[in-house]
């Protein structure tokens, strides 16, 4: 090991692992031992439940659709915040970190009143026989603004380093814009755009706050995972809140591995440009 | 390459067609996307006039609550903070066994559903979780009260104060504190004389993000808080309970402090990053699971 020149090594690391052993470790831990308790059998039977398994569904659709659209969106505002110069740049540049900084409780009640029927935006498609509150639509929205900033934010970084001579040898030789973009441009940012994606995509599997409100919240069509694991602590059903708490768990581990390997690659590949 | 504008040939995207398309279609989502939802919190809160507001506001439930958000902040962001500091001590200017575990372990909150983390909470302090027998035959209290909403909020928080200091405390390495305790000066005496200048922004820039979200969690905090009117309810659990009660005007004016909260925060965030806070760490603002030091590695070598 090596020599350690500077003081404070044992109380610094001592308070560390003090503060994450009995706020994160011990917690988790417990769900772990509480879930692992039940046995197999049982553990099972809670998991793939009807009722679980269509929890599990519409929660991962609303999530893809979400993240689907924030792809879109995120990456075209992100465009936008560094390639252009116009009024309000810097403004709009500030706003996008709002659903982070919004709580999600008061996220969910004003989603809720604009796209109710009767909301700001939710009239317009109601002419149509759409409704977006209380539908998974409405869930789709939610998870879409809360986890708006991660595309967004990971994107802009690359995009603004971006090399102008890659872009200009590409013009020089006869490529247009179209081409251009999707042969040189959009093959650079897709490390940074993966990493997002996956950032976006599990923010909206683990979201409740915003959802809850606009979610309708009926079994077996727009009541997500979360808000299951609460209802059966509501029920004081404590063996099945673990099981289906634990599978949330599971899921977030997953999404963090493949989160890093992606971000470790975007980092790699930002470092090498 | 600060300008992409102007003093070049157009660069891709730039034909003014398509531009003025592209920007005008991102303002439009913007607008619906975030404006709308802060504009409607605003609206609905003064919709039944100023008085309706205030006297909504002035509610003791509400103010009960905006005193046990404010309390549970108070005690929850120091703590965080010391640790925040100490966590970034330990494993930028040392190198021992287990460092980039002990990171990743520090980050696993960000990724983690807060009804996960409630639910978790209720397995350790909870009557059928690990100390909650032994906890109530000693008569003390901790979930369903201040205790586990403190405990609740420090989870979710656990990294904002740590992932802020520690890729730039990497990138700004050791030489200055082993200077200063060569010459003789306390462990910290060198901290406060020497890093403590260093990081203040930083370090400030992850206290304000981390207030944020101690103020504004929900769904942690609404499983261990047990939502006792008037006893339990932080400010966001209230909002829920004036919600559901129909009480949209109340629940719209106590939604519109915590909106005034983000607002400030960001203009914060905004002033914080013009001293070069948030530079260090190139990922998104509040909630990232992330690897920091290969961050702060990777932007010392390019």
């Amino acid at each position: 090991m090596a020599r350690r020149i500077l003081p404070g090594f044992p109380l610094a690391l001592g308070i560390t692992l003090v503060y994450v052993s009995i706020i994160v470790v011990l917690p988790l831990g417990a769900l772990v031992f509480k879930a692992a308790s039940l046995g197999f059998e049982d553990y099972w039977r809670i998991v793939s439940s009807p009722r679980a398994v269509a929890s599990y569904r519409v929660t991962a659709l609303s999530a893809l659709a979400a993240t689907a659209f924030n792809l879109v969106f995120g990456m075209a505002l992100a465009w936008v915040l560094v390639r252009y110069r116009f009024p309000g740049r810097r403004f709009i540049d500030a706003l996008v970190d709002l659903p982070f900084a919004l709580p999600t409780a008061v996220a969910g009640i004003a989603l809720t009143t604009l796209f109710a029927e009767n909301g700001w935006f939710g009239s317009v498609p109601a002419h149509a026989g759409i409704k977006v509150a209380y539908t998974p639509l409405g869930i789709m929205v939610a998870m879409a603004f809360t986890s708006l900033p991660f595309i967004v934010r990971t994107v802009q970084p690359v995009l603004e380093d971006l090399d102008p001579a890659l872009e200009e040898a590409a013009q020089t030789l006869g490529g247009s814009d179209r081409s251009i973009f999707l042969r040189v441009i959009l093959p650079l940012l897709t490390p940074a755009l993966l990493a997002g994606l996956s950032l976006s995509f599990a923010r909206s599997l683990g979201e409740f706050g915003a959802i809850i409100f606009i979610a309708g919240n009926q079994p077996m069509s727009t009541e997500i995972t979360a808000l299951l694991a609460f209802i059966r602590l509501e029920e004081y059903d404590y063996q099945a809140a673990a099981a289906i708490a634990s599978v949330l768990l599971i899921t977030a581990f997953l999404m963090l591995a493949i989160t890093n390997i992606l971000q470790a690659r975007a980092l790699r590949y930002m470092a090498r440009g | 390459m600060s300008n992409p504008v102007k003093g070049r040939p157009p660069r891709v995207g730039d034909a003014p067609a398509f531009r003025r398309t592209l920007i005008g279609i991102v303002l439009a989502l913007v607008a619906i996307v975030i404006i709308a939802p802060l504009a409607v919190i605003g609206y609905q809160a003064f919709s039944q006039g100023l008085q309706v507001y205030a006297a909504a506001i002035a509610h003791p439930d509400t103010l009960h609550a905006i005193g046990l958000t404010v309390v549970t902040a108070l005690i929850a962001v120091p703590i965080n903070t010391a640790f925040g500091v100490a966590a970034a001590w330990a494993i930028t200017k040392f190198d021992f066994w287990g460092r980039r575990f002990l990171l990743v372990v520090i980050e696993i909150p960000f990724s983690i559903s807060p009804i996960v983390a409630g639910v978790a909470y209720l397995f350790v302090y909870g009557l059928q979780g690990l100390f909650g027998p032994a906890l109530d035959s000693a008569d003390i209290k901790i979930l369903f009260a201040l205790p586990g909403i403190v405990l609740a909020s420090m989870f979710v928080t656990a990294p904002f104060v740590a992932r802020e200091l520690i890729p730039l405390m990497q990138a700004q390495g050791r030489d200055l504190e082993e200077a200063a305790t060569s010459l003789g000066a306390s462990g910290w005496r060198t901290f406060f004389s020497v890093t403590l200048p260093n990081i203040r922004w930083a370090l400030l820039y992850g206290v304000v993000l981390c207030n944020a979200r101690v103020m504004g969690e929900f769904g942690a905090v609404s499983v261990v808080s047990g939502n006792i009117r008037g006893q339990t309810n932080t400010l966001p659990l209230h909002i829920e309970l004036l919600y559901h009660d129909y009480q949209t005007a109340g629940a719209f004016a106590a939604a519109s402090i915590l909106a005034l909260l983000a607002v400030v925060t960001l203009i914060a965030k905004v002033l914080l990053e013009r001293q070069g806070a948030g530079r260090a760490r190139r990922r998104p603002g509040l909630a990232a699971p992330a690897v920091a030091p290969k961050t702060a590695s990777a932007e010392v070598s390019s």
